[in-house]
């Protein structure tokens, strides 16, 4: 047409179709974020309110070492992005199974500490008000932690057989983000059930 | 650049073509489908089914309750009735409806050949379908008080403690909460894909600031879903724990809290109705300026508008409580918020008041309702502000009222959108015109039923009538009111099967449409009617808010003046 001299500017779109794994995984984020946020204000209100024992503080300890394994997984998990980016599948590979392995660490731990507090000093999710609150929030985050071990392995039975190549580095980028966001979770979890509600 | 190339030809598909193919061939299509238009229309049909379902079971109660001391229903039919019936109309009506629009008109209106995960698109769908399934599979398996198979009878807001076990024995409250879970998680994939698809899925020129309005106003729709179902879906998991892990939550003797339901309800269930209403402002937005001839007014203060409107919704929740008891703090404070937000809503129904202004109206059936629209909102936004009031609210919260009020919101307001959108997008889904006089007799006889059901249903609401009560004794002043609201449901139902014979008529019937039968200046109208499967061609260029209206007046486009 006559009128192309006035040209279209080119680079008014930041967001292109390739990214749009990425904005949907954060749109994602932001849902379960809303989700967890009723969860933690139920937490919130309800400390203190149980009309049984035993209460937080006779009973939690702060789990310092699965706390550590999930954190380093985050670390773990952006060495592997960075192995696939640059198309070294074996790297990627190891790095991808220290992150499963750290966060099968952490799920053992909870369950290690379930343990005990069930059969030990009797807290389940029916005996109070505090028990129905914590095994719900940490249980919440738990099954995000299941899901996310699910989707890792998923990953690393294609790894195994030299399936994972760099071309799938932006799906692995877009994987390693809920990873990243159900270890930021743990960061709130940890604070308002260990620290603030104890 | 948007040219004449890329404008597909009008393609007239017989329909004696389509029909010839085996029924298997077309049904197995339909379920596999990832298209985002079968998809959308899939959507909508599911709407409608239950739109049909859940307007019988309104019938069944203005029936109970056009006579005193009627006993039409039982009592407790009667609470499975309102239960169902409001259940039905928000989740498995309303918000289908909206989602099947945004489905099949948003990648058109933005130049993209479909969403951004067509099969999370599918998923979705199927997902909400299976909701409305088991929540409709409660009548037969629901197994609650009244002996085997029974509805969900606890309200559609459902109170605790009225959903503790002790209350709501066997599974009837359960399908409930689990298929409004389900339907949740597909509403949840299918926001994620629309603000995905706006935000990735623009054609080179379609810039934010380009988008029409209809593609604005849902993706904030959309982003407001992502947000707003996740409270439900964690009130709902709590319930379930409660009811089936022992849970305490909601349970008062535990130290529980039957009243922290309510917030979380409301903290969902308030935003909600944003979300249902800006898709209708959305479709109002597209439909008002193309009958006016003019382009829409005030472009970036709808937008500004919507998305404070969003924003404020967030912080409006316990205006559904004043009736509960709270500090005079929070009366205050959710007094004053819901109060603010009739400002930007009162810029929107100036702006299409200013878009009429002046212009040259054309009064087709979707122009038609939108007019109502505007009217019937305003009058519904201002009973909103008499209820935000909460000393008002003391007096007037649970009683009828209330009912005429958000009625008047979702039917005067909602309803009227979606069929002015069916109206204006039936040429481009199905190829064919419909027919203009008895889509007329449907405006025509639905607003009178409307505004004899509604209009009249405040009035009972200040003598005094509850919500929900079964039946009432004469001689309180009710029953002319009652009888007259019950006597206007007759006419919406005539309107209804008019349109139903008119759309069925029509899709077989009706004369060829052509692309772009209104004139119009979006981005769909330039496909042909129905749009092929890749939707375009050649992927368009557009360089204004309005790329058809450059296209067809090349010596005067818009691009001049943005």
């Amino acid at each position: 047409m006559a009128a192309t001299t006035i040209g279209v500017p080119q680079n008014e779109m930041p967001l292109g179709h390739e990214l749009r794994g990425r904005v949907g995984m954060w749109c994602l984020i932001a849902a379960e974020s809303a989700i967890f946020s009723i969860f933690v204000v139920a937490y919130l209100y309800y400390a203190g309110k149980s009309l049984s024992g035993p209460t937080p503080r006779e009973v939690l300890e702060i789990p310092i070492f699965i706390s550590i394994a999930l954190f380093s997984s985050s670390f773990t998990i952006v060495r592997a992005e960075r192995a696939i980016e640059r198309g070294n599948a074996k790297l990627f590979a190891g790095w991808w199974f220290a992150t499963i392995a750290l966060g099968a660490f952490f799920v053992l731990g909870t369950a290690r500490e379930w343990y005990t507090l069930i059969y030990e000093h009797g807290l389940t999710i029916s005996s109070s008000l505090f028990g129905t609150t914590f095994y719900s929030l940490v249980g919440l985050h738990l099954s995000h932690v299941l899901i996310g071990l699910t989707g890792l392995s998923i990953v690393m039975v294609f790894a195994l057989f030299g399936k994972v190549k760099q071309e799938h580095a932006e799906r692995i980028g877009v994987f390693a983000l809920y990873w990243h966001f159900v270890d930021a979770v743990w960061v709130v979890v940890l604070t308002v059930v260990y620290v603030i509600a104890r | 650049m948007l040219d004449g190339d890329s404008i597909s030809k009008p393609v007239f598909v017989p329909r004696s073509e389509t029909m010839t193919r085996p029924l298997f061939d077309r049904v197995h299509e339909w379920i596999v489908t990832v298209d985002h238009k079968k998809l959308g229309l899939m959507y909508i049909g599911y709407g409608i089914l239950f739109l049909v379902i859940a307007g019988l079971e309104a019938t069944a109660m203005r029936i109970q309750l056009a006579v005193p001391n009627n006993h039409f229903v039982s009592p407790q039919t009667f609470n499975q009735l309102f239960t169902m019936h409001g259940t039905t109309m928000v989740f498995l009506v309303g918000m289908p409806l909206l989602f099947g629009f945004a489905n099949y008109f948003v990648p058109l209106m933005i130049g993209a050949r479909d969403m951004a995960f067509p099969r999370l698109n599918a998923w979705s769908f199927w997902m909400s379908a299976l909701g409305g399934i088991i929540l409709y599979f409660s009548f037969i398996g629901g197994g609650g008080l009244y002996g085997a198979g029974a509805a969900p009878d606890v309200g559609w807001f459902a109170y605790a403690p009225l959903t503790a076990k002790a209350f709501s024995p066997g599974h009837s409250t359960d399908y409930w909460t689990i298929g409004l879970l389900v339907s949740g998680f597909g509403s949840i994939g299918t926001a994620l894909n629309i603000v995905t698809t706006v935000l990735c899925m623009r054609c080179p020129g379609m810039t934010l600031n380009r988008m029409p309005l209809f593609v604005w106003l849902n993706m904030v729709m959309a982003a407001m879903v992502l947000i707003v179902i996740s409270p439900l879906t964690a009130a709902q998991i709590m319930l379930l724990i409660d009811r089936y892990l022992g849970g305490h939550f909601f349970d008062t003797q535990a130290g529980g809290s039957a009243v922290i339901w309510m917030h979380f309800f409301w903290i969902f269930g308030h935003p909600e109705v944003y979300v249902l209403i800006i898709p209708g402002f959305a479709i109002a937005s597209e439909i008002i300026p193309v009958f006016s001839r003019k382009p829409i007014f005030g472009y970036a203060i709808m937008v500004a508008a919507t998305l404070s409107i969003g924003f404020l919704s967030l912080g409006v929740w316990a205006h559904h409580m004043f009736t509960i008891g709270m500090t005079s703090y929070s009366n205050a404070f959710f007094t004053a918020t819901t109060m603010a937000i009739g400002v930007p809503t009162g810029i929107k129904i100036f702006n299409w008041l200013g878009t009429m202004w002046g212009g040259k109206l054309r009064f087709t059936v979707p122009m038609m309702f939108c007019v109502a629209f505007l009217f019937q909102f305003l009058i519904a936004g201002l009973t909103g502000i008499m209820l935000s009031a909460s000393p008002f609210d003391w007096q007037l919260g649970n009683s009828y009222f209330v009912v005429a009020h958000f009625h008047y919101v979702l039917i005067g307001g909602l309803v009227f959108t979606i069929f002015a959108a069916l109206y204006y997008w039936f040429p481009k889904v199905s190829g064919r015109m419909f027919n203009e006089t008895l889509g007329k007799w449907h405006f025509w006889l639905f607003l009178i039923g409307f505004h004899l059901t509604f209009d009249f249903m405040h009035i009972p609401g200040v003598l005094g009538m509850p919500r929900r009560i079964y039946t009432y004794e004469a001689g309180r002043g009710w029953e002319v009111w009652n009888l007259i609201i019950s006597i206007g449901v007759i006419f919406q139902i005539a309107g209804i099967l008019c349109w139903v014979v008119n759309f069925l008529w029509s899709y077989f019937k009706g004369k060829p449409a052509g692309n772009d039968p209104w004139d119009a200046w979006t981005l769909e109208w330039s496909t042909s009617s129905p749009p092929p499967d890749y939707n375009f061609a050649t992927i368009p260029v557009v360089r204004s808010r309005r790329p058809l209206w450059d296209l067809k007046h090349p010596e005067d486009p818009d691009w001049k003046y943005e």
